[in-house]
């Protein structure tokens, strides 16, 4: 698990980590919705727990962009050829949990937020 | 750009049809269009019209609303006869004014012939073809005891009808040796004079009328051509139609040798700025009697309007008819005139009154027509493979002869080239075997190819059983592995879970597969697990493996709110119970609708809202009604003996019976019931999973129906049960779908692929073949005592309740679900 001082930056405190909640809000294998204030406005972020993998947490947009629906957190998750991804509940579109690339369709992306824990709480990092 | 004016003359159906097409194109925005009618009313739908004196009145026989052509812009004139065209001047001539017109479409339709007897003008000889003929004949049967009918073809049977309707004493005289010479044969024919003279109809064949005079008992007598003699007060003559050409002959048209304004391929007449289309239209020397090619001609010619490509190339006039209750069907060259070396299969059944004949090909390899006279049902399968040129069975007699199982259906092997898989992207089976054969060689090449079932999806199933066909049948061994996780089918899977007594996903898929799982064997998994030990869906170690629907315990709309099905067992509640759907549809804003299965469905709650509105409906005494699942849906039902009249067994009980027992019972697909009280079968039992019909000795079990995409009747599996041996072949007939099917596959799916057929289905149900039945029974009763609501159970543990939030960080509703007003309800904008 991660330490405050791992979110420390060379030049001192990241303020670009930011706590979203903490770890008994999350679903085990699953998904939750948070809600994210952003320099740039408001965002919806999917989060997912897959407890023992080698990624543990994923931080994804909720928006489904061909669904057009805040809806990626109510998704199934699973791999593709080994890949993490969610199914979006809507038209079962695959998303990779990495990268936030849509499998069946190369020019569809999420966007992704770098995530980790630091103790209890799920620190997300706002993208400048 | 300024307008056009466009003139059809003519509103029957056919006109009327031109003019929805018109507007369907927006051709109202280049057209000015004037509508002349010379009847006093709307256009109506003549092919109902005996339904007129059945107690169906104009305003219901109308083909649109009385607003209908103002609120498009268009000028309906009727009771407006147009007398003539001058083509010089472009102008339409009525007893009314004059009009010019840039294009013209002739829709007038055509007129009844009167052959010419001495005496057929006399008065109550009357016509049969439009309201007013109704109505003149209703005024003269009032006076009147007897009344014939000339002309016993279609039109003829169908005036008949009518005459008996007025309680007349009623005959038909035909010309020719037999009833509907144009359909049917000497068999066929002598079977329907039995069958229409059982209703109390004289039928007389071969009689030519020379005269119709002053009568001694009645007001006419006819006499025929052997002198011979028949009294009636009231003749109808209905002895075919010809083309109403009059206007196109007065203006010079081109007509045919016996009459008919000769159209071409785009419905134009010989001078272009003129059309014409329906049944006064002539295209290569053929008048189309029927309304379907009407309405093909009416197409064309708004294509042709605007510019459009389409031609009109023909029509096939094969038909299914119910005349008199009695089923008439004939297909292609029915009579095996058109091709001298054709040979044919004929079926007679004397008791039942049936009668059947297929035309063959020399070779006995392909359909050329067909014949029926008694039973319809065989129909569908005939005209796929007269109109798709299949080729038939190594015996093609088996297509009309009755068996057990109904007429045989055709498999996905059998569908042609042209059949459409996908309507979404309109994918034929065509394109997708051009698809594998150019290297595509599973379903999500084919799918990336040709695009099919990416749309709606439905055609899911339809495109797996064509691929897998098509590729074992280039020599493909199908990887019948339920996805790349697990390395086996769903049935093994299910055979694992029993056998080892795995009651988890993350289990199963250490010791048998690998990976994360993914979003085909996740639920299907799940639905194994439940059907195996139905433990609730919420708890922590299946909540992962849910579709969302199954998740939320609601249904996904699509801006991401849920829909919300209380259970109503067999369609049965009380006003209070009504009171409370309407008082929380009213409190959470929720669109509310009533479904197919006689429930109500109450859209739009978003996620948080969920359990306080369950909390509502628990409250007042409703359970889930897994609208979301794969699992039973509803038991419709029919209100049966407690009210109807007809009914002979107490259908609603019935319902409400089967419906608690099998509530909860997770299984591939979702599986829909319906309980009829009697063989009227008003709940429509034949389209379902499992369907009962109530007789006067018990039930009748059908199973393996399906409505949908592509509908199935249902086949009867058992007659005459008790209560008890119903419901026992039920939990046995559904466990062993629930082991032995793939995953998504319905029942009538199911039953298509399994060797065997009904007979087996028969045997292990029946016979208990497989010594199954105790193990089946019991594994059902398991389900049943395992039951709980899934809501009551997530409703009393806040842990689970924890899931039903927008945000995990924050109180505020999803912003983005944006409603906006309909028809008084709210909906997504």
């Amino acid at each position: 698990m991660s330490t405050a001082t791992a979110l420390k930056s060379k030049t001192g405190t990241d303020v670009n980590w930011q706590a979203l909640c903490t770890w008994a809000d999350l679903v085990e294998f699953s998904g939750v919705a948070a809600w994210l204030e952003t320099e740039t406005g408001p965002a919806q972020v999917a989060l997912f727990y897959i407890p023992g993998y080698e990624t543990e947490l994923f931080a994804v947009d909720n928006h489904d962009p061909l669904g057009k629906a805040n809806v990626i957190a109510r998704g199934i998750i699973g791999d593709v050829k080994g890949e993490p991804v969610v199914a979006s509940p809507l038209y079962k579109q695959h998303y990779r949990l990495k990268d936030g690339r849509c499998v069946e369709d190369d020019s569809v992306k999420l966007r992704t937020w770098p995530v980790r824990f630091d103790g209890d709480q799920v620190m997300v990092k706002l993208s400048h | 750009m300024s307008k056009q004016r466009l003139i059809v003359i003519g509103n029957g159906m056919v006109g009327h049809h031109m003019v929805e097409q018109l507007i369907e194109r927006n051709a109202t925005e280049r057209f000015d269009i004037i509508v002349f009618g010379e009847e006093r009313h709307r256009a109506y739908d003549r092919v109902h019209l005996s339904e007129y004196f059945a107690g169906r009145d104009a305003q219901s026989l109308a083909m649109c609303d009385a607003d209908f052509y103002a609120a498009n812009g268009i000028e309906l004139r009727l009771n407006e006869a147009v007398t003539a065209i001058d083509r010089d001047a472009s102008q339409v001539i009525s007893d009314q004014g004059t009009y010019s017109y840039d294009r013209l479409v002739l829709a007038t339709g055509s007129y009844p012939f009167v052959p010419p007897i001495p005496g057929g003008d006399r008065p109550n000889c009357l016509v049969y073809r439009t309201l007013d003929d109704l109505d003149a004949i209703r005024a003269a049967a009032e006076n009147a005891n007897t009344g014939v009918v000339v002309g016993g073809g279609l039109l003829g049977l169908e005036a008949a009808n009518a005459l008996r309707g007025l309680n007349l004493d009623t005959a038909v005289v035909e010309f020719a040796p037999r009833l509907m010479p144009m359909q049917v044969d000497t068999e066929g024919g002598e079977l329907l004079r039995e069958k229409i003279e059982d209703l109390g109809v004289q039928v007389l064949t071969g009689r030519a009328t020379q005269e119709i005079v002053d009568g001694e008992t009645s007001f006419h007598r006819m006499v025929f051509q052997d002198d011979k003699v028949l009294e009636t007060d009231l003749i109808v003559f209905s002895a075919g139609i010809r083309p109403r050409d009059e206007l196109a002959r007065d203006c010079k048209l081109e007509l045919g040798e016996r009459g008919g304004i000769v159209i071409d391929d785009k419905c134009l007449t010989s001078d272009p700025a003129i059309l014409a289309i329906g049944e006064c239209a002539l295209w290569n020397n053929s008048i189309f009697g029927l309304v379907a090619p009407g309405y093909q001609m009416a197409k064309v010619a708004v294509d042709t309007l605007t510019e459009g490509e389409t031609t009109f190339r023909g029509a096939d006039m094969s038909t299914k008819l119910k005349l008199m209750g009695v089923d008439v069907g004939a297909i292609g060259d029915a009579h095996g005139d058109r091709s001298p070396s054709a040979r044919m299969f004929r079926y007679l059944d004397e008791i039942k009154q049936e009668y059947r004949k297929l035309v063959v090909s020399s070779d006995g390899k392909k359909l050329l027509g067909a014949m029926l006279v008694g039973d319809n049902s065989y129909y569908d399968t005939l005209m796929q493979y007269y109109s798709n040129g299949l080729e038939l069975p190594a015996d093609p007699a088996s297509l009309i002869l009755p068996s057990s199982e109904g007429a045989p259906t055709l498999g996905p092997d059998a569908l042609p080239d042209t059949a459409s898989i996908c309507s979404c992207h309109n994918v034929t089976k065509g394109a997708i075997c051009a698809a594998i054969d150019a290297g595509a060689a599973d379903l999500a090449a084919v799918k990336g190819e040709t695009k099919a079932s990416t749309g709606c999806g439905g055609c899911a199933a339809l495109l797996k059983s064509v691929v897998d066909s098509e590729l074992e049948a280039r020599g493909v061994e199908v990887d019948q592995s339920i996805c790349e996780h697990f390395a086996h089918t769903r049935q093994e899977l299910y055979s694992i879970v029993r056998v080892e007594g795995i009651k988890t996903f993350s289990e199963l898929i250490k010791k048998h597969g690998h990976g994360l799982g993914c979003d085909i064997c996740k639920p299907a998994v799940a639905s194994i697990l439940a059907s195996c030990f139905n433990e609730p869906i919420t708890n922590a170690a299946h909540v992962p493996l849910q579709d969302t629907n199954d998740t939320f315990m609601a249904n996904m709309q699509k801006n991401g709110t849920y829909s919300i099905v209380p259970r109503i067992p067999g369609g049965e509640i009380t006003p209070d119970k009504l009171l409370v759907l309407g008082q929380v549809g009213k409190k959470y804003d929720l669109y509310t609708k009533i479904t197919g299965g006689q429930r109500i469905d109450l859209f739009g709650a978003r996620l948080e809202q969920l359990p306080d509105i369950w909390q509502e409906l628990i409250d007042a005494g409703f359970e889930t009604g897994h609208a979301y699942g794969k699992s039973l849906r509803t038991v419709k039902s029919c209100v049966g003996s407690t009210w109807c009249r007809y009914g002979v067994q107490d259908s609603v009980g019935m319902a409400i019976q089967l419906e608690n027992r099998y509530k909860g019972l997770r299984s591939p697909h979702k599986i829909k019931f319906a309980v009829s009280g009697c063989t009227r079968e008003c709940a429509e039992a034949q389209s379902k999973d499992v369907g009962v019909i109530a007789t006067e000795n018990g039930w009748n079990l059908y199973v393996c129906g399906n409505g949908g995409m592509r509908p199935r009747h249902a086949e009867l599996l058992a007659t005459d049960l008790d209560d008890e041996t119903l419901v026992k072949y039920i939990d046995r007939f559904l466990m062993f779908y629930v082991r032995t099917a793939d995953r998504l596959q319905r029942t009538s799916v199911w039953r298509e692929n399994l060797e065997g057929g009904l007979d087996y289905i028969k045997d292990v149900v029946i016979n208990d073949s497989l010594g199954l039945a105790e193990d089946l029974e019991s594994q059902m009763q398991t389900v049943i005592d395992n039951y709980e609501c899934e809501w009551a159970n997530a409703i009393k543990d806040p842990e689970k309740l924890k899931r039903f939030r927008s945000f995990v960080n924050d109180q505020r509703p999803d912003p983005d679900i944006i409603v906006t007003e309909e028809r008084g309800q709210l909906r997504p904008a």
